[in-house]
């Protein structure tokens, strides 16, 4: 009972903060102390948003984007995961690639994006490589650590009881290791949608929420901008809480494994 | 006599076996950037792709070294590390503030954790336009968008610090007379830390990641973001490579340097994590 009342008031104080937020920022920008471009009143944020949603071309745009996203991240995906199990399995393959990785790691993907244009143009290609550059290493990590943490007890016990090579991995690796995996793609997911963003600023594709950001500065559009802004953080956010969060429902919740990864 | 001599006979014969082991582990960790490197020059030479787009490695080595001896590299490096350190300054003070503020007052973590939640899970670069159309292009504003973007990890980590020091200790202080500033530079600083630092980790990592691309679109008279993406223009696809050299570097240097001696002096010494 009381801790719902701490969630009540928790809830409203959190509703009155943005409402002072809000109020304070609709006071400077009706103030008149900034030019209205540069500090749209949020009744013109809402009106271009609503705008942008009506004409589809918003729509477009995010849909340009998560092709890139999901392209890129799935690639890293592809390429991540066995790379990872191969790594923690084999310690040639890790003696191999663990300095490569660790060398190109440090590397912001972004540092790549004129290299790339160089390389690939302008356009899809060059974003979902620079999408999948950021994704993989998050994705490599966390896979081999994962793999690598597996309970050897596991392993023993599992062998004991008669597992072959293929149910060992089936049942026991892929399973044990799947909170880190989940939290991998967590990461990469979220590092790719930080690096589309950018590589389409930069990259100046045609399409895409990045580049509308980009774009909307020339002309001095900040509506346009805080209302793609919104966009691209809802899209963010609606991955991280309702995707990732109902595949982790769905396996390492189910599975039993959360806990394990927790502590 | 004979058992000293067998002892230093076998440490010698261990302190051979051991740089043997060093070299042994050097050699394995070049192997894999010599095949690369490999692998670059035969795809160089053999011309598959135009040569201004895919230099050798001795070009890149030469752009390298006549960039630095031109005092060039050093001076765009130098700038971005300037501006990488104030920006995670501002980021640092600010974002520990708020976070540990957040961990002790009820209030306080009810006023910021809203707007944190809404202004943290959109991608830092897309505030970049925003900052330019407000400050300008230039120096404020990339300081101030790496400044602002870094402060969300180590606001998020200081906070769950500070939550999770344990009750028991500083209920423990407060009855062995602790008084409030005590008990924060004694029990909850050393309780929270490995959280903000975490948190510091992670802040200087993505001041470092957006820096680049910062530079790149804000237009500043000098920086290795800058560097390369001035290099596209003229395909000097070399420079460029040079470029991404330095920052690779700058980067490890980051991690190896920075971080691990942090950790190590901090941490590891109080013994809140195990090295």
């Amino acid at each position: 009972m009381t801790e719902n009342g701490q969630r009540t008031r928790s809830f409203i104080r959190a509703a009155i903060t943005l409402a002072i937020a809000a109020a304070i920022y609709e006071g400077l920008a009706r103030s008149g102390y900034f030019a209205p471009a540069l500090l749209p009143t949020i009744p013109t944020v809402a009106k271009t948003l609503f705008g942008m949603f009506a004409d589809g071309s918003i729509v477009e745009h995010a849909a340009f984007t998560m092709y890139r996203v999901m392209f890129g991240f799935g690639l890293a995906v592809v390429v991540g995961i066995p790379l990872g199990i191969l790594m923690a399995r084999f310690s040639a393959i890790e003696n191999f690639f663990l300095p490569l990785v660790s060398a190109l790691m440090p590397i912001p993907s972004f540092a790549l994006v004129p290299l790339f244009m160089l390389w690939f143009g302008i356009g899809n290609l060059t974003t979902i490589l620079i999408v999948f550059y950021a994704a993989t290493f998050p994705m490599v990590f966390n896979t081999w650590s994962g793999v690598r943490s597996v309970n050897p007890l596991w392993l023993r016990a599992a062998g004991a009881m008669g597992a072959d090579e293929h149910k060992l991995f089936w049942k026991v690796i892929i399973p044990g290791a799947s909170p880190f995996i989940i939290t991998g793609m967590r990461q990469s997911f979220l590092r790719a949608w930080i690096a589309v963003v950018g590589a389409e600023m930069i990259a100046a594709s045609d399409w895409g929420l990045g580049w509308v950001i980009f774009d909307a500065k020339e002309f001095l559009n900040a509506d346009i901008m805080l209302a793609s802004l919104a966009v691209i953080g809802a899209i963010g956010y609606a991955f991280e809480r309702l995707v990732f969060g109902s595949i982790e429902r769905a396996t390492v919740q189910r599975w039993g494994m959360v806990r394990l990864a927790k502590g | 006599m004979q058992d000293a001599v067998t002892t230093i006979a076998v440490t010698g014969a261990a302190a051979r076996s051991q740089t043997g082991e060093r070299l042994r582990l050097i050699a394995r960790n070049i192997f894999p950037f010599v095949v690369v490197g490999t692998i670059w020059e035969i795809v160089a030479w053999a011309g598959i792709f135009p040569h201004r787009l895919f230099p050798t490695l001795e070009e890149v080595a030469a752009s390298f070294v006549r960039l630095t001896m031109a005092g060039i590299l050093p001076h765009h490096a130098i700038e971005t590390v300037i501006r990488l350190l104030s920006g995670f300054a501002l980021a640092a003070l600010i974002g520990v503030s708020i976070g540990v503020l957040m961990g002790r007052s009820r209030r306080a973590e009810d006023i910021f954790l809203p707007l944190v939640s809404i202004c943290a899970p959109i991608p830092g670069l897309a505030y970049a336009p925003l900052f330019l159309l407000w400050f300008g292009l230039g120096n404020i504003s990339a300081v101030l968008l790496v400044g602002f973007v870094s402060a969300f990890p180590i606001i998020f980590n200081s906070w769950t610090g500070v939550k999770a020091v344990k009750e028991i200790w500083v209920r423990s202080a407060q009855s062995m007379g602790a008084d409030d500033r005590r008990l924060f530079s004694h029990v909850i600083l050393p309780g929270a830390l490995p959280y903000i630092l975490t948190g510091l980790r992670l802040g200087l990592a993505q001041a470092w990641r957006i820096l680049v691309a910062v530079e790149m679109l804000a237009a500043v008279p000098w920086g290795l973001g800058w560097l390369i993406f001035g290099a596209r223009e003229f395909l000097n696809t070399d420079a460029m490579l040079a470029g991404i050299a330095v920052i690779a570097l700058i980067g490890l240097g980051l991690e190896k340097f920075v971080f691990q001696k942090i950790e190590d002096y901090t941490v590891v010494r109080w013994g809140m994590v195990t090295a």
